[in-house]
């Protein structure tokens, strides 16, 4: 390099450029973005992708055609496409695409790029973007979002380049599916879009700040061998982190090496069959007693993919005071930040469980197992007691709610995928379902995204036809206010050929909200009631969710007793060329139970009102002593007689 | 566990030095991170580096140890963070630049001039009613001259805020490999 003359020095005149800022690349099939990003998603083996177009997005829009590697799956309103994708990465464990439009499309796709980043769903969001010359001049359906997403996204990427196409997608894909897996936006501008390019596959990746820990260290792992074989009330606190590494064998192995019992957070529901002995269901706020209880008395709580959510932990200083805690996580972020672990182990669930598996084996050969019998006691005792249980009559003959979800249970197939909006019925139908499949619960957890369901049921079915030939077929349970936040998606539902089957409980309130204000806002029910299943002398059924149905050509039924409801799951169950939605007509002011109150510690967890099985030690308790164990078993199962199914 | 707001008037000093890719937007999203939990920034100053692709990124904020672990974590899962450390006092040289316009005139100009050699600063700018100072140091330093320097009149004062490296031979980019990071 020539130095700088003096004038050059002082007046700050550019020294000439030392070589071409652009590269000129010839190797590879010349092309336009636009055709590159398609060719891409295709050399990626992308197979399905959600989307809506729009003028930004008009020249990608423009390279689809019937001979593209990819289905097109056409929704009616962005957030739907998101959470379509979402549920269908859930379903199939592969990446889910979706391809919007640049401004209010992008805005729109917040929401399931939110949800997406809560949960760990890989979700690969292409927007467009105006022309390089625009961006900042607030020019027609011009917004930052890179910016707005930022917070929310595992990476996102503003693309001015056609030639950066191909990597920045390859880059996108694989940051979204490995490691802790995630949302990443691509942001193209219209620029990149028309501009030409040469193409050439594979792309390299640079990735230079990018790199996940997967294997475990041997030291930690010896460490927590060491916890195992020392606690006598060991719980596995399993969370959505081992669905997305797919170690449902690990932990069932895990299960079975050290007897302990398992819980699961919302996500995790199905990782071990809801059949197994072990299974103690969900914990946590709208858990099963046994699971609460457990993790609350325990010595060793072993959280695997799970981060210490507030709706599981309750309080956190109260939440297993007693235990001490390995923690699995492929997060580092993720130890320490709500409860510091005894031991930390970072790595890919399912890596670090068939390392722990074989440490544990090994251990116990030298060192046997300790006796968890007295453990087991007091757990059998508790869930034979507070059964998950509610009353089958409601006050005004209306169905009960969990009723309806246990009687879609029993009807289903096996294979039955299920998806959920939120609220009281996305409790219900993980507390009542009987999950026998891991990747069949599909639900939104950390964000609580009502108007998730149907959009997620809908590619929930695209992934069922794309990888199970459509042989799993898929329920969405439904709230009403849930429900009506994206109803307009029964468009592409039947459309686009994905005969989701859906089963809206009806209760003509915001239910969990409703239920708040029950228990702590004095009964004043403010603006929780949506009179969609009234039959006032001024509202009728607004809407008529039969006819709304109709009107997508969906097949439309509705059920208010019990018979017709058994009969409607029967009939939908049976219809697989087209969305069937069932109006169930529930009791309104049914309740979640067990429930721990927002920030409270889960000691207070109430099976029913008036009932605090851990706050006031009764009978059951007492066994944790070992003293009385034979005598404890006993009014256990006459108290249960006794007290019946009963709400409130 | 979670300690919320991360910065309290008691907090102890830490020095976080940041490398990251050099390009658009890297720096608002590790603001972002910081504002997110309530972190007072003290002083923040970025830079390239010996590497063009590179960027240093030097923090220094009054923070508690469990929230300055988290946000280490955090920062740590953004893709443009290359490397992170929290710079230990003593094994690292912190410097930082400030100029001090000082209300001094004929009466008094002699006083300030003598602080000025004392400290081993500079003067850069003289008018009959004013002297501006530059100095250099480490942040006792710095908060010892402003101290004595208050008493004239500051008029106006400018600090570019904390730089750092650690002692000895080595560099934090060094175990940053791959090749030159391109625009995106």
């Amino acid at each position: 390099m020539v130095s700088p003359t003096p004038l050059q020095a002082f007046s700050g005149v550019q020294k000439a450029p030392t070589k071409t800022s652009k590269q000129t690349l010839v190797d590879g099939e010349k092309m336009t973005g636009a055709q590159a990003l398609i060719r891409t998603l295709e050399d990626l083996g992308v197979q399905d992708v959600f989307g809506i177009p729009g003028g930004a997005i008009l020249p990608v829009y423009h390279q689809i055609h019937d001979d593209t590697k990819f289905r097109f799956v056409l929704m009616r309103h962005e957030q739907g496409a998101g959470h379509a994708a979402e549920g269908y990465a859930v379903a199939t464990g592969r990446v889910g695409v979706c391809i919007v439009t640049s401004g209010p499309g992008a805005t729109n796709m917040v929401t399931p790029i939110a949800d997406a980043n809560m949960d760990s769903v890989p979700l690969v969001v292409i927007s467009g973007q105006v022309g390089v010359d625009s961006i900042g001049t607030d020019a027609f359906q011009e917004a930052d979002t890179v910016g707005i997403t930022y917070p929310v996204v595992k990476h996102s990427y503003l693309v001015t380049d056609a030639q950066d196409i191909p990597r920045v997608l390859a880059e996108a894909h694989y940051i979204a599916r490995s490691g802790r897996p995630g949302p990443v936006v691509v942001d193209v501008s219209k620029t990149a879009q028309v501009g030409e390019m040469y193409y050439s596959w594979p792309q390299k990746m640079i990735l230079p700040g990018y790199n996940p820990t997967t294997k475990p260290h041997g030291h930690v792992l010896r460490e927590a061998v060491k916890l195992v074989e020392q606690s006598y009330r060991p719980v596995l606190y399993v969370g959505g982190g081992a669905m997305r590494s797919n170690a449902s064998a690990q932990v069932k192995e895990l299960a079975d090496l050290t007897d302990a019992p398992i819980v699961t957070t919302l996500p995790a529901r199905g990782i071990v069959p809801d059949s197994d002995p072990k299974m103690l269901g969900m914990l946590g706020m709208h858990g099963t007693l046994a699971a609460t209880a457990a993790t609350q008395k325990c010595d060793l709580l072993v959280a695997i993919g799970a981060r210490f959510d507030d709706r599981v932990t309750g309080k956190m200083e109260a939440f297993a005071p007693a235990a001490r805690v390995i923690h699995i996580d492929i997060d580092p972020a993720e130890i320490g930040k709500r409860r510091q672990p005894d031991v930390p182990i970072v790595g890919d669930v399912t890596e670090v469980l068939n390392a722990l598996n074989a440490e544990i084996k090994r251990g116990q050969a030298i060192h046997g197992k300790p006796n968890l019998e007295p453990w087991w006691k007091l757990i059998n005792a508790w869930r034979q007691k507070y059964p998950m249980e509610y009353d089958e009559k409601t006050p005004d003959g209306t169905l009960s709610p969990q009723w309806v979800v246990e009687e879609l249970s029993r009807q289903a197939a096996l294979s039955t995928i299920w998806v959920s909006g939120v609220g009281q019925h996305q409790m219900w139908a993980s507390q009542l379902v009987d999950f026998e499949n891991p990747h069949s619960w599909i639900s939104s957890g950390g964000l609580g995204t009502m108007g998730f369901g149907l959009p997620a049921a809908i590619g929930a079915r695209v992934g069922s036809s794309r990888d199970f030939g459509g042989k799993k077929p898929v329920w969405l349970i439904d709230g009403d206010g849930s429900f009506q936040m994206t109803s307009e998606e029964l468009a592409a539902a039947f459309i686009d050929n994905a005969p989701v089957k859906i089963a809206i409980l009806n209760n003509s309130v915001y239910g969990m909200v409703r239920q708040w204000q029950t228990l702590f806002y004095d009964k004043h029910y403010s603006q929780t009631s949506i009179r969609d299943g009234e039959n006032t002398e001024d509202i009728i059924n607004v809407p008529d969710f039969v006819k709304l149905a109709e009107a997508y050509s969906c097949v439309g039924i509705r059920a208010t007793t019990q018979d017709e409801a058994k009969a409607a799951i029967k009939r939908a169950n049976e219809i697989n060329d087209r969305p069937v939605l069932i109006d169930f007509r529930v009791y309104k002011d049914a309740m979640v139970w067990p429930m721990v109150a927002a920030g409270q510690s889960n000691d207070t967890v109430t099976y029913k009102p008036g009932v605090q099985p851990l706050l006031h030690h009764d009978t059951t308790d007492s066994s944790a002593n070992g003293s009385q164990d034979d005598t404890a078993s006993t009014p256990v199962a006459s108290d249960t007689a006794a007290t019946g199914k009963s709400e409130e | 566990m979670a300690i919320y707001p991360a910065s309290t008037p008691h907090s102890e000093r830490h020095t976080l030095s940041v490398l990251v890719e050099n390009r658009p937007g890297v720096l608002a999203r590790i603001a972002g991170l910081f504002a997110r939990r309530a972190f007072n920034i003290n002083s923040l100053s970025v830079s390239p580096t010996e590497r063009p692709d590179i960027s240093r990124v030097t923090v220094t904020a009054d923070v508690e140890q469990v929230p300055l672990e988290q946000i280490i974590k955090q920062l740590n899962k953004l893709l443009h963070v290359l490397k992170i450390v929290d710079l230990d006092n003593t094994d690292a040289v912190e410097r930082e630049l400030v100029l001090i316009k000082v209300a001094a005139d004929e009466t008094n100009r002699s006083d300030v001039l003598e602080i000025v050699r004392l400290f081993r600063v500079r003067v850069v700018d003289v008018h009959p009613e004013s002297l501006t100072i530059e100095a250099t140091g480490a942040e006792g330093k710095i908060d010892a001259l402003l101290g004595l320097l208050k008493n004239y009149g500051v008029i106006e004062l400018v600090r570019s805020g904390a730089v750092a490296v650690t002692r000895g031979p080595h560099a934090l980019s060094e175990k940053v490999v791959g090749s030159e990071i391109r625009g995106r």
